[in-house]
């Protein structure tokens, strides 16, 4: 048996015509994290207890033939979710102590599905990063290659899911923070459409953009998890009341006449060569495929990366207000008077980016300046929006590739926030007008995997993840492994 | 955009963030680049255009009735805070 070998809903057929059990595949790769997870860093929290608590769970309810396609399978939270009884840190020293008391509707849902709960994965500090080098609890290392960043923020998850320390896991997505690390780890990273999926217990950082997703191996994976953890949530006042399609269902649909756009601004300059020819090598093979290609511009999304970079510090500004030191989390010593309390709790607590975004976003924010930057900013993200608008009217998808480069070195970018920005180029636009994407593995480039990216129109997840199915039914990317996990 | 350390002093106060001598420097200067590199929104043509605060702009906000829904679990919430007593959250102290 070699369950790092099978895909999550290969894993769930396996379970249910009794090949194996739960309890036998959740040992399998506990054991792998135990050995994997020294090198990689991918976990802050190993739920090893619970996990076989919830295995035996699975193999009874699957035994009394109850139980969908996802019931025994293990899966990973990134570390952002609230998860009842286990420490949920996002990444930060301000939340090492935090012991969530309830499950984010996330959780709850995936629970109730059958899924086993490996463990906690690491992320960039409250998901403010691409690279995964915030985090209080260190890098996560990149399985293709040790020296390489996973990206961020959700690259514990990346990575856990890339070395197949789990064979799937939950992330955010706020600017990338999916696509991204999916891309540089050679996985399949599903962001929804913005309020497609509960944020109901998911730590908040920039509320207009945040959404949650899946990195998994396939795009039918992404398809069963999405389904699970996806709809209406009266918890979420953002959530959007739209009956869940049956993802799986709809995959086989063929892309004969799917109209394709490629994003002409996506293939400028700074975009690596090797990236650039996958990529183009990946959207050519869709024309074979019978699907009709359109060049398209889109003239604002160049502006996309200070866009964001005025709108989400102003937000994540607001959110974290509610760090003090007197509710959860760190508190200071001995605090002289309430505002000691504050600036000593938050300066400890706080590592350099999330201080770094908090400070943007109330410059962005404070008077005098708010018409000037802020609005200005939401301005411009009409723009960008109306773009994709007028795109959308006349092709069914967009694609682009991911990310302007594979995986960089460690450390390679730390010390200029601006370089480290620009990596979030081709994925910010549809956090900014809040639409659903994809990347998917179409390539290696010196051994390290590229992404395409496929984004389609609001609530349009069935044909994004049918073109990305369509791509790996013709392709092996998506099943090549890291050659020190395979 | 340039700030300075007075400037940088201010919004860390705002925002209530102690900001030790050593960081102040290195906060000066990637502040003042992260301004300068989001001015070039300055040139985008805006004019006439509305802010777009959300992505799902038709949705209306949706009001719940005025009715208890949650059971009491305070003592399950507090037990992550740093300093309670009698069921109170301990602040220092703020009138003298």
């Amino acid at each position: 048996m070699n369950p790092h070998h099978a895909t999550a809903a290969e894993l769930g057929r396996g379970l249910r015509t009794r090949q194996y059990s739960s309890v036998e595949v959740t040992r399998f790769f506990l054991d792998r994290i135990h050995e994997a997870n020294g090198a990689l860093n991918a976990f802050i929290t190993v739920t090893a207890e619970r996990a076989l608590a919830d295995a035996a769970r699975a193999d009874a309810m699957i035994a009394r033939g109850e139980g969908g396609p996802l019931a025994g399978v293990p899966l990973a939270h990134k570390d952002i979710f609230c998860t009842d009884g286990v420490l949920t840190s996002c990444g930060s020293k301000m939340l090492a102590n935090f012991v969530a008391p309830y499950d984010a509707t996330v959780v709850e849902r995936l629970t109730a599905a059958g899924m086993v709960l490996l463990g906690k994965t690491n992320m960039d500090e409250f998901a403010m990063g691409s690279s995964n080098e915030t985090s209080h609890y260190g890098p996560v290392r990149n399985p293709w290659d040790g020296s390489k960043v996973p990206g961020g923020s959700s690259g514990g998850s990346a990575a856990a899911v890339a070395a197949r320390l789990a064979p799937v896991a939950t992330g955010t997505d706020t600017g990338g923070s999916i696509r991204q690390p999916a891309a540089l780890t050679g996985l399949t990273g599903l962001k929804p459409t913005y309020g497609r999926v509960s944020r109901y217990g998911m730590i908040a950082f920039a509320s207009s953009l945040d959404q949650a997703g899946v990195l998994a191996q396939s795009a039918e994976d992404a398809a069963l998890v999405l389904r699970a953890m996806a709809g209406f949530d009266e918890r979420d006042s953002t959530s959007v009341d739209a009956a869940v399609p049956d993802y799986a269902a709809g995959l086989d649909r063929s892309v004969r006449g799917l109209r394709i756009g490629i994003i002409r601004e996506f293939f400028g300059e700074g975009l690596e060569s090797g990236t650039g020819a996958a990529v183009r090598a990946a959207i050519d093979a869709f024309r074979a495929m019978g699907a009709e290609l359109v060049d398209v511009s889109l003239p604002s999304l160049p502006m996309s990366v200070p866009t964001y970079y005025v709108v989400a510090p102003a937000e994540c500004s607001s959110n974290l207000s509610r760090f003090d030191g007197v509710r959860f989390g760190h508190r200071c010593r001995d605090p002289k008077d309430l505002t000691d309390l504050y600036q000593r709790t938050r300066g400890e607590g706080f590592g350099a980016e999330v201080k770094r975004r908090i400070m943007t976003g109330t410059y962005v924010l404070s008077a005098g300046y708010y018409d000037a930057y802020y609005l200005k900013a939401q301005k411009v993200r009409s723009l960008i929006n109306a773009d994709f608008s007028r795109a959308f009217a006349s092709v069914d998808v967009l694609m682009g590739p991911t990310t302007p480069t594979p995986a960089f070195d460690l450390g390679a970018k730390t010390g200029d926030p601006i370089t480290m920005y620009l990596n979030d180029i081709y994925t910010i636009g549809a956090n900014l007008a809040g639409l659903p994407a994809i990347s998917v593995p179409c390539g290696l480039v010196d051994g390290l995997p590229v992404g395409l990216q496929i984004i389609g129109p609001h609530f349009s997840e069935e044909r994004v993840l049918a073109a990305a199915h369509a791509w790996q039914r013709e392709t092996d990317w998506h099943r090549r492994l890291p050659p020190l996990y395979a | 955009m340039t700030l300075t350390r007075r400037d940088v002093e201010n919004i860390a106060h705002l925002a209530r963030l102690e900001i030790t001598e050593a960081e102040l420097p290195v906060y000066v200067g990637s502040l003042s680049a992260i301004l300068a590199f989001v001015r070039q929104l300055a040139a985008a043509p805006t004019e006439g255009v509305e802010p777009m605060a959300h992505p799902l702009e038709g949705q209306v906000q949706r009001l719940r009735d005025d009715r208890v829904t949650e059971s009491d679990r305070r003592d399950r919430y507090q037990a992550n805070a740093p300093a309670v007593q009698a069921g109170l959250y301990l602040v220092p102290k703020v009138i003298e």
